[in-house]
């Protein structure tokens, strides 16, 4: 693994990572309609994502999902990760257990397709939820996300110092003070981190929300989808630029506060 | 409160305290298992009651598990008639095996262009070693679909690499790679290749570097080494990023539809077409019974059986 | 070897010498078991007001098991706890008249220094600015009261360390429980800070339980010291009773150092007892009742109780001639080993009193003799 082999495979391994979102990026300032042949320089296709309505209906409704998908998800899976590293006994842990983790090995297409059959067997019998949309979106992203959250939080509380709950009843704080002054405040960076992922994930989805979906709730993944299926658009790459200088600015941004925090830890 | 703890010593607040500890427990646990209840565990048996169903034109489009007969008697109506339907297809046969074969050799190629680059992340010098690893995860925060749709710009026949291999006269004419099984690899490597680096990385980083130190002390070459040591201890890694990659991909659907020809079989697009083109939900339904119990359980059950070798 | 002086008791009575004074604390056949496993078997222990009590034994013997049960983070499997006359059975950690001061420290690492050592105050209920000026107080004692506005992470580690003893004492606990108070600070701290915990532990007057698997630590800081051993307390005494006369070949060894060897009692006369022993032969000791002929025994002597010469002792049976095989100097004494004319090893250690003394040197032929007092019997 010396010598020249391993730096020509890792610069192998990082231009198959970058060039096709390099070449997105560029041919996103195409004046020609042909993505891939270059046709000079032009912010064009921007503007016609701009005006686009369907657009920018779509990518409101995947941060609302998104939002609030991962802040019950991350209520969710941190009650479920607490219960599990902090009860050493209680009926149906082992149930849990694998019902916290089984969303992670689950293809989307049978969460999607069941939870779906769900909802409808649910609108006929109880009457709710009446049709599908923003809020069986918001369910299925829940519980799917909740499984990642549950994994990070309970990774977290492991590692915690668990005399730091004890010294805090100790000091006479009952289990629910003990959770909001101890336990709480030291796992929030895993938790914000959870919730992060949770909303990330959510607003990649596009199998499970085009099952549970219903008309008229459209996330930005499946407008996407049904543009990218008819083949290569121009305004599609303008998009992916968008998304991905957003990601680039809020990753400086954390790497930056993050480098603040270390530096004075006050 | 105060007064109560004061005057009587805790005795009475204690058993208060008792009461209300037992009943916020048993809601602190009644939360997640309630929410999993109903929205993970109650589909499946939905799922299973519908693969039994017979597709119709109605809504909602399948046959009642229950039916009045005609002297008022509740009769089941229960058929496995779609699972005899997916046993005789051999289309579906051959989706679950062309899954599973599409998945693993993703699997190896992203483990060979993972390892290294897991390798070489973990030996770099601390300041080089995190920016590498930023930029191993950076494209993961990036929406999945783009990514994968950037690769349809790149792959097309007037596609990045075509036009440029012809500009450089390579070639004459563009070859065929969208729409073929190798595109559909590339799409899942791509995709997952950060899932195999990071556990790889993750493992490699804990090698104590004394032992490559040792062997080469005690005569063995580089190459000796990397086989004979840093291999075999970073196993655990390869097995954990191996799964990481071969679980989603299995059931994977976007990425065959992007980037797959009419003729890549997979599971996760036979199951989508069977419930968005064919509109045949029990159909569906059955063919998501028959992978949970091939696909999904083994792995379920494989996961179980090593976090308990490693818990012991 | 180990300074055995003991730290005045704040009352100058020692109150479990005197049959009939009520303890503070009573513990009753206390057992605690996980699963198939027995953590703490049968364990009784009476303990007074104003003691500073050490558990101690090895990693996994059950003293921070029995410390953790008085604390109320582990509920007895059967047995009761009473502290001050109260039972507490049924009383959850957080309505306990004790405190604790954890292994890690567990401070709060969200929390300043000030309202790490507030925050017992504030559950008690006192108001912020009476909990903070009790908690200033407290800091002043323990002289921190510049690091208040800091958090865990920018303090050191004695500084880490006296957080902690602050916010455990701001509380007036009945009953401080210490796990391995000293464990996490390097070997000079530690000892400067044994002598600091005796002061603060006598000019309060609380009662503390140590628990620490260092001997020097619990001898030094000890009023008296229960051993433990696989959940069971081998012997409970004041630190010079369980030097100088333990009550088992385990309590004997894991106590500094000894020499044991196996015997049966070969004469016991009015004036005298004999052991056949296999390693030393006979040996002489001063009469003691409770022990009949047969008996099989095992003989004990610290390695500082030899004593080592060029000539042959004048008038002490109790005498072996041997080869020194290994010296070690360590400044004030010297590490003997000595290999006797049957093959058997002694350890013996001599202090340097002498700056200009000859001492005896490797492969020195030598006398070594013990009086017959010196030798502790032992039948377990």
């Amino acid at each position: 693994m010396r010598g020249w082999f391993l730096p020509l495979a890792v610069l192998f391994g990082f231009i198959f990572l970058y060039a096709p979102i390099l070449s997105l990026i560029v041919f996103s300032f195409n004046e020609s309609r042909l993505v891939t042949v270059w046709g000079g320089f032009s912010t064009r296709w921007y503007g016609e994502l701009l005006r686009d309505r369907q657009i920018l209906n779509a990518a409101w409704i995947s941060l609302k999902v998104a939002f609030w998908s991962a802040t019950l998800a991350t209520i969710i899976g941190t009650l479920g990760a607490f219960v599990l590293t902090r009860f050493s006994r209680f009926t149906g842990r082992l149930l849990l257990t694998g019902m916290i983790t089984a969303p992670l090995v689950m293809p989307e297409v049978i969460t999607g397709l069941s939870l779906l059959l769900l909802f409808v067997s649910m609108e006929l019998t109880l009457g709710w939820p009446a049709g599908r949309g923003l809020t069986t979106i918001v369910i299925a992203h829940t519980t799917f996300c909740a499984a990642f959250v549950a994994v990070i939080a309970q990774s977290r509380l492991r590692q915690m110092d668990e005399s730091l709950e004890e010294a805090a009843r100790d000091l006479g704080a009952g289990p629910v003070r003990v959770f909001f002054d101890v336990t709480l405040p030291v796992i929030m960076p895993a938790l914000v981190a959870g919730w992060l992922l949770a909303f990330t994930l959510s607003l990649d989805d596009l199998v499970i929300a085009s099952f549970v979906s219903g008309p008229g709730a459209s996330t930005l993944p499946m407008v996407i989808f049904s543009k990218v299926r008819l083949g290569v658009s121009p305004d599609v790459n303008a998009l992916a630029t968008i998304i991905i200088g957003i990601v680039l600015v809020a990753v400086l941004i954390a790497g930056w506060l993050m480098r603040r925090a270390m530096r004075n830890p006050l | 409160m105060n007064a109560l703890t004061r005057s009587a010593p805790w005795r009475g607040t204690a058993w208060i305290m008792g009461k209300l500890g037992i009943s916020g427990r048993t809601l602190v646990i009644a939360i997640p298992m309630l929410w999993l209840l109903i929205f993970f565990l109650a589909p499946f048996f939905v799922l299973g009651r519908i693969s039994l169903a017979e597709a119709i034109i109605a809504r909602p489009p399948y046959t009642p598990l229950f039916e009045r007969g005609p002297d008022g008697t509740l009769e089941i109506i229960a058929s496995f008639e779609n699972y005899r339907f997916l046993l005789a297809d051999a289309l579906y046969r051959n989706a679950y095996l062309s899954s599973i074969q599409v998945a693993l050799i993703s699997t190896i190629f992203a483990l060979l262009i993972g390892y290294p680059i897991a390798y070489y992340i973990a030996r770099a010098p601390e300041p080089k070693r995190s920016i590498l690893l930023l930029m191993v995860i950076l494209p993961f925060w990036t929406s999945f679909l783009l990514r994968v749709y950037a690769w349809m710009g790149f792959l097309r026949s007037n596609g990045v690499i075509n036009n440029t291999l012809i500009s450089l006269g390579l070639i004459d004419s563009p070859i065929q790679m969208m729409q073929t099984d190798f595109a559909v690899y590339i799409g899942i490597v791509y995709t997952y290749l950060p899932f195999m680096i990071l556990p790889l990385y993750a493992n490699l980083t804990k090698l104590d570097g004394a032992l490559l130190e040792a062997a080469g002390d005690l005569g063995a070459s580089p190459m000796t080494t990397f086989f004979t040591i840093t291999l075999p201890l970073s196993l655990p890694g390869i097995v954990a990023g191996s799964m990481l990659v071969f679980i989603p991909a299995i059931g994977e659907y976007v990425i065959p539809a992007l980037l797959g020809g009419p003729d890549t079989l997979m599971i996760g697009r036979v199951l989508w077409d069977e419930f968005f083109s064919s509109r045949d939900w029990p159909v569906a339904s059955a063919v998501a019974i028959v992978m949970l119990f091939l696909v999904v359980a083994p792995i379920m059950w494989l996961q179980s059986v090593q976090n308990r070798r490693e818990e012991s | 070897m180990i300074d055995a002086r003991q730290p005045a008791i704040a009352a100058e009575t020692k109150p479990w010498r005197s049959a009939g004074t009520r303890p503070f604390i009573s513990v009753k056949n206390i057992v605690k078991r996980f699963g198939d496993f027995t953590a703490v078997s049968n364990v009784d222990l009476d303990i007074y007001k104003g003691e500073l009590f050490c558990l101690l034994g090895e990693s996994g013997c059950g003293k921070s098991t029995l410390l953790r049960m008085l604390a109320g983070f582990e509920q007895p499997s059967s047995g009761t706890i009473t502290i001050d006359g109260e039972d507490m059975a049924r009383v959850p950690p957080d309505r306990r008249p004790t405190n604790m001061m954890f292994q890690s420290y567990a401070l709060f690492p969200h929390m300043t220094v000030e309202k790490n050592v507030a925050y017992g105050l504030l559950r008690e209920g006192l108001s912020r600015a009476a909990a903070y000026e009790r908690a200033g107080e407290m800091l002043r004692m323990v002289k921190l009261e510049k690091q208040a506005r800091r958090k865990p992470d920018q303090l050191s580690g004695g500084q880490r360390q006296r957080v902690a003893l602050a916010r455990a004492l701001v509380k007036k606990p009945k009953l401080l429980l210490l796990d391995e108070p000293l464990g996490a600070l390097d070997k000079k701290l530690r000892e400067e800070t044994q002598f600091e915990l005796i002061k603060i532990q006598e000019s309060l007057g609380v009662t503390f339980i140590v628990v620490t698997h260092d001997q020097d630590e619990a001898m030094t800081l000890a009023t008296r010291i229960g051993v433990m051993k696989d959940g069971i307390i081998e012997q409970i005494g004041e630190p010079r009773e369980i030097y100088e006369t333990p009550n088992s070949r385990f309590v004997a060894d894991f106590i500094g150092s000894v020499n044991l060897v196996e015997g049966r009692i070969d004469a016991v006369a009015p004036d005298l007892m004999r052991i056949q022993t296999e390693e030393l032969g006979p040996v002489l000791l001063p009469p003691q009742t409770g022990y009949t002929r047969n008996q099989q025994v095992w003989g004990a002597v610290r390695p500082e109780r030899w004593a080592l010469s060029r000539a042959k002792p004048e008038a002490n049976p109790n005498a072996w001639q041997g080869v020194v095989e290994e010296l070690g100097y360590i400044g004030h004494m010297s590490h003997y080993r000595i290999r006797l004319d049957n093959g058997v090893l002694i350890r013996a250690s001599q202090s340097n009193r002498l700056r200009d003394e000859d001492p005896i040197s490797w492969d020195e032929r030598v006398w070594i003799s013990v009086q017959p007092a010196a030798f502790r019997v032992l039948t377990r």
